[in-house]
Formats: C-alpha cells, structure tokens, sequence
C-alpha cells in the first residue's frame, strides 16, 4: 500500500448566505467528499464550473471552511489535522502546500519585478536568512522553471502567457513545498503552450517528488497528465477511478456525457454524441436524490427518491449511480 | 455561389508610443454565404484584429495599408467597408449586415440594462421597429436559441443568468437583427464542454435555417473540426495556411499547423507525449525577417527561411500554404 498524503474524509465546505435570523440559509459548495491522494501522484479532479472542485482545492489547503468532516495531512515529517490545525502548524502547512493560480496575468503583481514576485514566499516565511541565500534560492528555483537570470530584472508585463505561468509556478514552488494545488493553470494558455506547462509541471513533479491536485474541466489535458481522476458533480464525488479505468470504461452517465462533450477532431464526426442538455443545479436549490437527475438521460423514480452512494470496488474505481451496473451491461454483450 | 465577403491585401498597423507595429500583414480572403470559416492561431497571432477590421471595428491608432480592401455584398450591393466613415454609414455593417458575438458575454452586456432593453434599443437602431414589436421579437429570439421563459429573461439583467445562458442571449441579440455575416470571437471559449457543445449545435443549426456566413475565431482545432467548412491558419499577422477543414486537419501542411495539431491533448492516444510548439510568438516589435515562423520551426530549410518571406503555393485547388518547404508551382 502507497503513502496517502492527504486524506479527506465526509469533507464538507458550507457558506452561510441570506442575513437576518429566519432567512439563513446554508450553500453546500463541497458535500461529503472522502478521498485519498496519494504521495507522488497527479490527481486531476474534473467537473463544470460549480461543481465545487475549486473549493474543495482551497479546503485542503484550509483556505476554504471545512464545515463537517476533515481531512489529514502527512507527509512523513509531519502530521496535521486540517481541521484542529493550530496557528503554529498552519504556517508551517503554508510551506508545505501551495497553490498555482489559473490565470497568470491576474495572479502576478504588475509593480513587482519577478525576483521579487519569486523571492515574496521567502521573505514573508522566512525561509530564508541572507539576501544572498534569497537570491541562490530564486536563481535556482527559476532555472527549474526555464526562467533566465535577465528575466528575473523584468516586469511581467513583458512576458507572454507561458512566460507568465512559469513565473506563478516558480513562486509556487519556491518554499519547497510537497503538495501543490493547480487550479485550472493551462486553462488561459494557447495550446502550444498548454503542452509546454504541462510538461513542465510533469517534469518538476518528479523531479521533486512532488504531490499535485490538478483542477481542470478539460478532460483531454487530465487524461494526458494525470495517474488517478475524481469527477464531481454539485459538489458531491460521482465517479474517482485511476485515469486509463476511467478512461477506458467510464461508469457514470455524467462521465460519459462530458466524455461525448469534447469536441472531436474529426470533422466528419459531427454530431454523434450524446449531448447533456440543461445546466448545472444551482447549489443553493439542489435536487433531491442523486444530484444528477435532472440532467440524466437514465433517471428513474428510484434516482429522485434516493441518493446514491458512492461504491468502491477492489480496482479503486468507485462510483455514484444506481443503474451503473445495468447501463455498463449492454456494452460488455 | 455569391461571395459575402471579401478581404484584398488586408494590411494594418497600430500606431504605439514604441512605432508601428504590424498587426495584420498583406491577408486576403473570401467567404461565401452560408459557409463557416474557422480562423485559427495563438493569441497575437492578428486573428481578433481581421475580423474587427471586417466591421471598421478596430482602435483610432490603427493604419489600413492602402491597398487593403475590404468588400461587403449586400443586397443594396457592394459596400466599401474601410471607406465608411460617419456613424450612419457605419452602421450599415456594424449590427446590420455583420453582427460579433465576443469571448466574455458578461463584458458585452450593459450590467445596469435589462437584456430586452439592450435588445430592444440596436432593433430600433437598425429597423423600422416599436417597442412592442421589437420586444415580441427579441423575445422570440430569445425562445429560438433555448432560452427558457424566454418572456422573463428579457426583464433580468446580465448577471442573473448564467455563462451559457448569457452566451445564448448574446447569439439571440447578435441575430435579431438577420445579419449576413456573423463574427464569432471564442465564442465558447469561456463555457464548459457540455455547454460549449450546446453553444456549436445551436450555431450550426443556425447557419443552416439563416444561411448567414460566420467567421469563427478559436484557438480550439476541435471546435474548428466539429464547426467549419474551411480553415484559414494565422501566426503573426499572416495568413499561412488555408484550406477546406478535412484536408487542413487531415492533412496539415504547414511546420506551424502541424505544430498545433501536436500539440493538442489526445484522447484515443494517451501514451504519446505532448509536443509543444517550441519557444514562444516572438513580440509584434521584433517580427522576424524572411519566414515570421522561421524562430520557432523545426523544418528550417537553410537562410532562405531567415531571409525569404515565402509565397503562397497552391498544394491544391483550395489548399495553399506559404512555406519554403515545398515547391513553387505557378498558379
């Protein structure tokens, strides 16, 4: 058995919305989520924008309230309950959990020059004791990130999206972090681009021994980068598998759909798929029973009704549907 | 068939505190009715900058090269479009005959006005319509492209609906007004797949019962290979690849189209490692010499890519490619 680094169990983020004393109401953003990440690997969690994949990110790095349940940090030197961390630990966490940005030209100061855009988590942990230890430290860590020392002078806005998303990483990872959070980091990038990010963060990942959550709604990239996939839905976890199972043979009806929703590049593969009609539940007024209901072409009485759980099996690939058995059945004849 | 539209020598500059820089360089080409063009490139790549200039859309510190023409067929005949100057003339194309729909629908909406009223208000601008007639038929747009209680949005603001609905409603308004062209700007860039592919049904379903031509900008090949009839493949403010969509994906011909296409994540194909296009689009005020593409293009074929800016040959009747890799053949 693996190392788990960060293990989430029945983890659930509420924001209270509506004021006075009768209207409080409560939006549950992330819903019972258990998940293990394991060290070292590249864990992609994919859904639509609402289905609370960026909120459960900032939760594990306890920028987000954790409401009910909780979630486990250890590393090997040390151990943290995210939810009863103290304020010791919680800066020590700080160093060893980061977070890239999706868009770079958003998350960097523009009255910064990049060493010190790079050097900021240094000197705000202090990590560092010397500036001439700062200065190794960036010169180092930008290296990694194919940055050159006549970068390091400059403004960002001399730089172009790539650039910029090297920068956002190279910041990321210089505090030495083990576990780094990417929210949708090659989203804005241009696909050829896209690739180069992609190899980087793959390259950095082992050279490092680092450990990523990566957040995307594109499925092709997480196929391409990622070991294991949990898909959400309204922010409850419907299917997690390892990428090729899941890839292979996905078990859930809103896998599937959003496996049909990718634009083909064949052009003469037009319209054959199945299309997911309507949008996403707006969380505040969810459905009952399994979430995905409304949407779902295979929904019957019993879907409205009960909520599915989601079932493990003994190859890691859980899902959350009723009928999935049923509806994998034809395709096995 | 009837051109729609139709660029010649399409050459503009932006004037800048640091010098000209060139935008668009010598681009031309037509579009016919009922056609989807896909424009393709990065960002810089000049492709925002053409279709903008296909409406006279783009900044006051933009330079059109005199030999730029821009040709729009009406039904009134053809219209000169870089010579309209005043507002009334330039309305003709602007929501008339041509309509845009942008990337971001929540920067294209007035926040403080109604949708109906933003409706409302370029109907009348453009037609001879009430306020009640424009609103039933801005209401039945909004019915038209899957809006529901359409009667109700017309009513809300931008910000009470959601990212696709929003797309939806912008589509609905750009169309109210049937015009013969249509610029789509990344129009589903911002959305999720499900409904990105809401978004390229309901277009092409569009096409289909208006038989307007659209003009599609993305950086996405496939949307492009899902959406267009022909593909034109920008980088630095030239046109160097274009073709009937099958044979551009199918059969790429340019260093740089094969690049993008390598590039891409593929699904059926998880074990090839992801090839980036090497390096990154050089500043608009460093335009390399000979070949814009020569610092990134690993075909480099001796100084001639360095020094050369290579023609358009024609690898068939409608593929053509500018590139030095392959042999001039007279037209």
């Amino acid at each position: 058995m693996s190392d788990v680094l960060i293990r989430a169990k029945g983890l659930s983020v509420g924001f209270p919305i509506g004021s006075g004393l009768f209207n409080k109401q409560i939006l549950k953003a992330v819903d019972n989520v258990s998940l293990d990440i394991v060290k070292g690997s590249f864990f992609g969690l994919v859904g639509e924008s609402g289905s609370g994949k960026t909120t459960l990110g900032r939760a594990l790095l306890k920028a987000a309230p954790i409401t009910a349940g909780g979630a486990h940090y250890s590393d090997g030197d040390v151990d943290y309950d995210l939810e009863k961390i103290t304020k010791d630990q919680l800066r020590d966490y700080r160093k060893r959990a980061q977070l890239i940005f999706q868009d770079p030209y958003a998350a960097l100061s523009p009255r910064m020059t990049v060493r010190d855009i790079i050097a900021e988590p240094l000197e705000v942990m202090k990590l560092t004791k010397s500036r001439q230890e700062t200065d190794a430290r960036v010169r180092e860590i930008a290296a990694k990130c194919r940055l050159n020392l006549e970068h390091l002078r400059r403004f960002p806005h001399a730089f172009s999206g790539g650039q910029r998303q090297r920068i956002s990483i190279a910041r990321a990872l210089v505090s030495a972090p083990k576990f780094i959070v990417a929210d949708e980091s090659v989203a804005a990038l241009d696909v050829s681009i896209q690739a180069d990010v992609l190899n980087l963060l793959k390259q950095i990942q082992s050279d490092m021994g680092l450990t990523f959550l990566f957040i995307s709604h594109d499925l092709s990239v997480v196929a391409h980068t990622c070991d294991h996939v949990a898909v959400m839905y309204l922010g409850r976890l419907v299917e997690t598998a390892p990428t090729r199972k899941l890839f292979a043979a996905p078990r859930h009806p809103y896998t599937k759909a959003l496996f049909s929703a990718i634009p083909s590049l064949d052009p003469d593969d037009r319209g054959s798929a199945q299309k997911l009609k309507g949008e996403i539940p707006s969380p505040t007024n969810q459905p009952s029973g399994c979430k995905f209901h409304t949407r779902c072409p295979f929904a019957i009485d019993h879907c409205k009704q009960v909520e599915p759980k989601l079932e493990s099996d003994a190859t890691g690939h859980d899902v959350a549907c009723h009928r999935w058995k049923e509806l994998m059945a034809p395709q096995a004849a | 068939m009837t051109a729609l539209i139709d660029v010649q020598n399409l050459t503009l500059k932006f004037r800048t505190d640091e010098g000209l820089i060139t935008a668009v360089d010598n681009v031309s080409f037509s579009l016919n009715k009922g056609e989807v063009m896909g424009l393709v490139g990065e960002s810089g790549s000049g492709k925002s900058v053409t279709a903008k200039a296909l409406m006279h859309l783009n900044a006051k510190n933009a330079v059109y090269s005199p030999e730029s023409r821009v040709t729009l067929h009406t039904d009134k005949g053809p219209v000169d479009v870089l010579s309209l100057k005043t507002h009334r003339e330039l309305n003709i194309v602007r929501g008339g005959a041509v309509s845009m729909i942008f990337q971001e629908p929540m920067a294209s909406f007035a926040p403080a006005i109604t949708i109906g009223k933003q409706m409302v208000e370029q109907l009348q601008l453009h037609g001879d319509y009430t306020w009640d007639s424009a609103k039933r038929w801005s209401i039945e747009m909004l019915d038209r492209v899957g809006i529901s209680d359409a009667a109700k949005r017309f009513d809300q603001y931008a910000f009470e609906l959601s990212g696709g609905m929003r797309q939806r409603a912008m589509i609905a308004m750009a169309l109210s007004t049937q015009p013969k062209l249509l610029i789509a700007d990344e129009p589903t860039t911002a959305l999720d797949v499900t409904i990105q592919a809401q978004v390229i049904d309901l277009m092409k379903d569009l096409v289909a019962e208006y038989h307007m031509g659209i003009v599609f900008i993305t950086h996405d090949l496939g949307v492009v290979a899902q959406t267009a009839d022909k593909v034109n493949v920008m980088y630095l403010g030239r046109m160097i690849e274009e073709g009937p969509v099958r044979e551009v994906i199918r059969n790429p011909k340019h260093p740089y189209t094969q690049g993008l296409l390598a590039a891409l994540p593929k699904l059926d194909d998880l074990d090839s490692p992801l090839t980036p296009v090497p390096g990154d689009i050089p500043s608009p005020l460093e335009r390399p010499t000979g070949c814009v593409f020569h610092t990134r293009c690993s075909k480099v074929v001796g100084d001639v890519c360095k020094a050369v800016e290579p023609t358009e040959r024609r690898i068939d009747a409608t593929h053509k490619v500018s590139c030095h890799i392959y042999d001039e053949v007279p037209a």
